[in-house]
């Protein structure tokens, strides 16, 4: 009969508006500012820089500019530096002067991730990134970007610890060569001196700048111990 | 006690009119009852708009609104100070006149409207002997007010849906007085309290409305269908229908302008609805007995606001109609439909109290609601729908 649809209907729809107040089960909202899901665990928003220890030295960037070559919306701006300094390794290394990301252009690819060979750059989860000015604020600078291991290690563990991992196995890496290095010098003098010994009159300017390049990709490495 | 409370509203403009010179006190009397109706009503649409947004929320098993003020009851204030703060734009081809008076003349038969109705006992505005005509003739000039809108607007969207709106709302005006004219056939007034005072009788504590009875039944649901399609409401929304052409007839209408057509709108719902309580719903009487120590307006208040639950209700529910299958509602079922409650009011006045004339109207609008039924629904292929390309 005419109407009889309409009924149902409207008894399916009764039910929906009265079952809402007495079940909680039927509202699925989440009341955003002050209810929240725990967020996923491959989230990823924008990228971030990580350091250990001090947000100004400890920073693991060597501006090597790689991601900056390879961002494919070209977010990334970086100057390097002037001067060296240590890395984690004890490396003289440059540093990036100034390194900025328009989040406005961003894309959140994380190909800046893939490529970094420091493990340096990495994805920040941080999403309320509103600001009252179009311009400047959605431009981050080094400080804005420069995230310490352990917010990684909260956010991201088992991705922090891989690469951690990384670091540590290249540190270790690091130190065994130039403990073999270290090896060699103590043992290099006395062979030197006796491979020396013998041309020592006619061929004095031939072996010195063997002696001198010999130890030279080693030469840093004593303070890399320290 | 109880007859002062229900009085108050009287008394009280009886007491401020007599602080004036007898010459002035007509004038000043109709002031203060424009006053009463421009600000309760309005004040009630916000309230609607509110109670709307957070039902259909509800049926959704959604929230709704419930930031601004306590529960979100005072979005509309949020709502209406983003609109006033709009830009006023005027579509550089429109016809400017036109579309400037639009609104205005949408908004002023609206509430000339409520000038007839009872919203309580002595509480009506204009006692009109004719007062139920005077509301059809001047709830007409809605269709005037939105093909200016429609026309005046010169786009396409706004055209179509005030094409719409004038096939629909002519289409459905028949059915709607001819339902009428059953409750003016038995009363034998087109006074609105006339017609409320007749309703004023009680038999076992329960009221005598004209919807308790067969023909008032059918009356009052060939009424609300009807006022439905006449205040462009869901699911008879096809003048404005937002997935189709936009927001029809006041697509080009922004700002405040806008705001005024949303008010227009939903004015003439609570108008509607007014009318139908009065005609169908015993108006402001109470429906049993020992209820009546209420305060008529209370009543009237609420059973508008039951109304315009229902139609809420209804919003939420029923999907949009198609045009051919609005005009065939119309021309096919209601109006054949009102019709015969027209030949049965008539038998209901001729046969006489008793059992007999319940029996013999009951069977005559129940045999005519199935076959009618049966009629519009012969050419309908109802069940499930294959689609022929998308799967």
């Amino acid at each position: 009969m005419l109407g009889e649809q309409i009924i149902k209907g409207m008894v399916v729809t009764a039910r929906n508006f009265f079952g809402s107040y007495v079940s909680k089960d039927r509202l699925t909202t989440i009341q955003y500012p002050e209810e929240r899901l725990p967020q996923l665990h491959s989230t990823r928003q924008f990228p971030m820089l990580v350091y250990d220890g001090d947000p100004e030295k400890g920073l693991r960037c060597v501006a090597c500019t790689i991601c900056e070559k390879e961002c494919p919306p070209q977010c990334i701006f970086i100057v390097k530096s002037k001067d060296k300094k240590p890395d984690y390794k004890g490396q003289p290394q440059l540093y990036p002067a100034v390194f900025d990301i328009d989040i406005s252009v961003c894309m959140s690819c994380s190909i800046c991730v893939e490529v970094c060979p420091f493990e340096s750059i990495k994805m920040n989860t941080a999403f309320e990134l509103s600001t009252d000015n179009r311009f400047e604020g959605l431009l981050l600078h080094k400080q804005d970007l420069a995230k310490s291991n352990e917010y990684y290690h909260q956010m991201h563990p088992e991705d922090a610890g891989e690469s951690d991992a990384v670091l540590t196995a290249e540190k270790a890496k690091a130190e065994a060569k130039a403990k073999a290095a270290a090896e060699a010098k103590t043992k290099a003098p006395s062979t030197a001196t006796a491979t020396a010994a013998a041309p020592v009159a006619a061929a004095t300017p031939v072996p010195a700048p063997a002696t001198a390049a010999a130890p030279a990709p080693a030469a840093p490495q004593p303070t890399a111990t320290n | 006690m109880f007859g002062q409370l229900d009085q108050i509203f009287v008394t009280l403009l009886h007491w401020l009119v007599g602080f004036l010179p007898v010459a002035w006190r007509s004038l000043a009397s109709s002031l203060l009852c424009i006053g009463f109706v421009i600000s309760v009503f309005p004040g009630l649409f916000a309230l609607v708009t509110v109670i709307e947004r957070k039902g259909l929320g509800r049926i959704q098993n959604r929230y709704g609104p419930n930031r601004v003020g306590p529960f979100g009851f005072l979005q509309f204030a949020a709502d209406g100070i983003k609109s006033l703060i709009k830009e006023d734009i005027v579509p550089r081809a429109a016809d400017h006149v036109v579309h400037f008076l639009a609104p205005v003349v949408l908004l002023i038969p609206v509430l000339l409207a409520y000038a007839v109705l009872p919203f309580g006992q002595n509480m009506t505005i204009a006692d009109y002997d004719a007062g139920l005509l005077f509301f059809f003739a001047v709830g007409g000039a809605v269709e005037l007010s939105i093909f200016m809108a429609g026309w005046s607007s010169r786009n396409k969207y706004s055209l179509l849906g005030a094409m719409r709106a004038i096939a629909q709302m002519l289409s459905y005006e028949i059915p709607l007085i001819l339902s009428a004219v059953s409750v003016v056939m038995i009363v034998g007034s087109l006074n609105l309290s006339d017609i409320v005072s007749h309703q004023n009788h009680y038999t076992f504590g329960i009221a005598h409305w004209y919807v308790f009875t067969p023909w008032g039944l059918a009356g009052f649901l060939i009424f609300f269908i009807a006022s439905l399609a006449e205040s462009n409401r869901c699911p008879f929304d096809l003048p404005e229908a937002e997935s189709e052409i936009i927001a029809g007839y006041f697509t080009e209408y922004s700002g405040f302008k806008f705001a005024l057509f949303f008010l227009g709108e939903y004015l003439g719902m609570f108008a509607i609805c007014g009318l139908g309580i009065t005609l169908f719903l015993g108006g402001w009487t109470s429906p049993v007995s020992w209820l009546s120590w209420i305060p008529s307006y209370v009543w009237f208040l609420t059973k508008l606001l039951a109304i315009v639950f229902v139609f809420i209700w209804i919003r939420g529910t029923l999907p949009r109609l198609r045009m051919d299958q609005l005009m065939n509602l119309a021309w096919k079922f209601l109006l054949p439909l009102a019709l015969v409650n027209i030949v049965v009011a008539g038998l209901w006045h001729f046969l006489g109290a008793g059992a007999l004339r319940w029996l013999v109207c009951a069977v005559i609008l129940a045999a005519a609601y199935v076959a009618l039924g049966r009629a519009l629904m012969q050419h309908q292929k109802l069940g499930k729908r294959i689609y022929r390309f998308a799967y």
